[in-house]
């Protein structure tokens, strides 16, 4: 689950982990107020918004807008928040369709000597979490890693005992962080590994991590991210969801306990498992077709499931077709083929739609299938199933 | 002989009395699994068609000698549950639960790493020696006793590699569901040890998926370790990067995780990959045929 700058800077403020005075603003009159209130010479407004890149971003309504941008003045305050406001803004990160920008915060300006770069993430292969420091800040860390690496220092810790003190003056050397500056990096990146623990994250993101003229250290940007599987212990946490921020039928998805994520094909599937569910798009596309999802429809198939599944699929207007390929286990092939009939016909199908079924029961699935009045295309293997699938739409 | 579990393995339940426990625990004892006990604390004196409950893990043990056990406990007490059955002494636990916060992971892992026992999951389907023992909730009647080892990040994409091997005359040794989560107990790497040292095992398929880079520390590990051949696939070439596909671990981060580089380093290392997985029959057969010709 991902939370804006501001929630994510809230809750450093909270812990105690460094970071600029900011103010929320919803209105221009409100950035400007804040401008006032928060008493710098200069300021930062930032649109806030689910995705990195808002620095070099530019508005669709107005090419010059950039996500971020220094004011001097409470009148140029609003005037950035008007130009940002309502508007949508195209990152390397959002794609070409850009995020509506719904909020933004004014920020103190800040005294800046040097720029890193401080993550927190897990480590799969050691399986602990491991802070990432690097001296290339306000870059994107992903070439860093891709180009010098050796420019990454990592210091893996246990989340009971957290991040050591040796730890951090092994990274301070390694940054080129000195004298007085060690106490501040010290609190800074120690507070910062007991919160990734407490509240339990998978990504803790500062970029970049500042180190000011008077030699302390404050995150300049933060993006966090949890652990969505521990949201039922994080309630304050699961509070700053923005349901805005979400691809609305990916929501309605969830809401139904079904696994959906929107891609751009032409090729609906519909499948239980997630192995077999993206090895079924990965089958579409090995056979000329462009899949239009990943669908997930759990281990209980059953008939109001399938119907609000068929429902969001072809809620997709770029759908030519719908595969379904099911392996019954402990889920009936029977029940399921009922499932999609009942289903189909409540919901009423315009496109071709492919079943293949597989598993417990599979003699009777496909009998109830052929003989059901609904236009179903029967497969027997997978080869056939995407054979069939992309021959409906002329692929 | 199989790995990890056979005709002797004694189970427990722990959940036995909730839904999902009863009636994966009739699965397994129907499928002929020893199903010896179960425990769910609170409920200790019940029985569940005739099988004891316990109110602790080592209660159980100590009346039932159970040397395995299968977890359907809800994910805020997985951990906990696990952690429980190797302090009891338990060699092979099996936790099906998904939704394991991963943090609580990397705490258990700390602990499973020091023990004697095995874990097999989060997140998973279990594990199923054919004909002997089935500890999960993967449909027993697809799988045949054989001679190749299945093991799989997994579910439903495991039954139709089972289903596949099967229809082309190769049953299995042991099937181990390894789990979907970004952190689970027993590795890649620690099943290709078992399976080359398994008599009965005389041939791998591996069914691996985005996320993170075990398939590729595997890969290392065969060229320099495994002599049976070995065949794999892996799904997610299609997946879009940052997406989670459903399971927690198959996530695409950083630019790293993708299938292509997994399906690279496997190919390098001598492993034959299967590129669609209508075809995981074919490749293991091709596997077969290559290491036969050697």
């Amino acid at each position: 689950m991902k939370i804006h700058e501001f929630q994510a800077k809230e809750l450093f403020a909270n812990a105690g982990v460094a970071v600029l005075q900011n103010r929320v603003a919803t209105t221009p009159e409100q950035a400007a107020a804040a401008f006032v209130e928060l008493g710098t010479p200069m300021a930062v407004v930032k649109a806030q918004i689910h995705a990195g890149g808002r620095g070099k971003g530019t508005t669709i309504e107005n090419p010059a807008q950039h996500g971020v941008q220094l004011v001097r003045s409470a009148e140029e305050a609003q005037e950035v928040a008007t130009g940002l406001l309502g508007k949508t803004l195209v990152t390397i990160q959002t794609g070409p369709e850009g995020k509506v920008v719904n909020q933004v915060i004014i920020e103190e300006g800040c005294d800046i000597a040097r720029e890193l770069y401080l993550g927190i993430v897990l480590d799969r292969s050691n399986k602990m979490p491991v802070l990432m420091c690097s001296t290339e800040g306000g870059m994107d860390i992903e070439t860093v890693a891709e180009e010098t690496p050796e420019l990454i220092f990592k210091e893996h810790f246990d989340p009971h005992f957290g991040l050591q003190s040796f730890q951090v003056r092994k990274l301070c050397s390694q940054l080129g962080i000195t004298g007085t500056s060690i106490r501040s990096a010290d609190k800074f990146m120690r507070t910062l590994c007991n919160l990734y623990v407490d509240l339990d994250c998978s990504l803790a993101e500062i970029n970049p991590l500042v180190v000011t003229g008077d030699g302390e250290l404050l995150a300049l940007d933060a993006k966090i991210s949890f652990d969505s599987n521990a949201m039922y212990r994080q309630q304050d946490i699961a509070a700053y969801r923005d349901l805005s921020e979400e691809e609305p039928t990916e929501l309605r998805a969830g809401e139904a306990g079904l696994s959906y994520i929107k891609l751009d094909g032409n090729i609906a599937c519909l499948v239980n498992g997630a192995g077999l569910a993206m090895s079924t798009m990965d089958i579409i596309k090995l056979h000329g077709g462009e899949p239009a999802n990943f669908l997930d429809v759990g281990g209980g198939a059953d008939k109001s499931q399938v119907t609000e599944a068929f429902r969001i699929l072809l809620s997709d207007p770029n759908v030519k077709a719908v595969l379904v390929n099911i392996f019954g286990g402990i889920a009936r092939c029977s029940t399921i083929a009922a499932a999609i009939v009942a289903a189909s016909k409540e919901v009423g199908f315009e496109v071709p739609l492919v079943v293949r079924l597989e598993g417990t029961e599979v003699e009777e699935g496909r009998r109830i299938l052929e003989e059901s009045d609904v236009a179903i295309i029967t497969a027997t293997d997978l080869t056939d199933a995407a054979t069939k699938v992309c021959a409906a739409i002329g692929a | 002989m199989s790995i990890l579990i056979n005709k002797d393995t004694k189970v427990i339940c722990q959940g036995i009395t909730g839904g999902a426990g009863t009636f994966h625990t009739r699965g397994c004892r129907d499928y002929g699994t020893q199903m010896v006990g179960g425990v769910t604390p609170g409920k200790g004196g019940q029985d569940v068609d005739g099988i004891p409950v316990f109110d602790t893990v080592r209660e159980a043990v100590d009346s039932t000698s159970a040397n395995a056990t299968m977890i359907f406990v809800p994910a805020p007490f997985t951990a906990d549950a696990i952690l429980e059955a190797v302090d009891a002494g338990i060699e092979t636990i099996a936790a099906i639960t998904e939704g394991v916060p991963v943090l609580d992971m990397v705490r258990v892992y700390e602990v499973i790493r020091e023990s004697n026992s095995t874990l097999i999951g989060p997140n998973c389907p279990g594990l199923i020696t054919p004909g002997e023992c089935k500890i999960g909730i993967m449909p027993g009647y697809i799988h045949t006793p054989g001679t190749v080892g299945i093991m799989s990040r997994s579910g439903t994409l495991t039954y139709e590699a089972v289903w596949q091997t099967s229809n082309v005359g190769l049953g299995q040794s042991t099937c181990v569901g390894l789990g979907g989560d970004p952190i689970v107990g027993t590795s890649f790497i620690d099943l290709f040890k078992l399976y080359e040292a398994d008599d009965q095992t005389e041939a791998i398929m591996m069914i691996g998926e985005i996320g993170g880079t075990a398939e590729e520390e595997a890969a290392a590990y065969v060229a320099e370790h495994v002599t049976k051949p070995v065949a794999a696939f892996i799904a997610g070439r299609t997946a879009p990067p940052g997406k989670r596909m459903g399971h927690a671990g198959a996530i695409i981060s950083g630019g790293k995780g993708t299938a292509a580089e997994k399906v690279k380093a496997l190919e390098a290392a001598g492993i034959e990959v299967a590129e669609s997985p209508a075809d995981m029959g074919t490749a293991l057969q091709r596997a077969i045929a290559k290491s036969s010709n050697h």
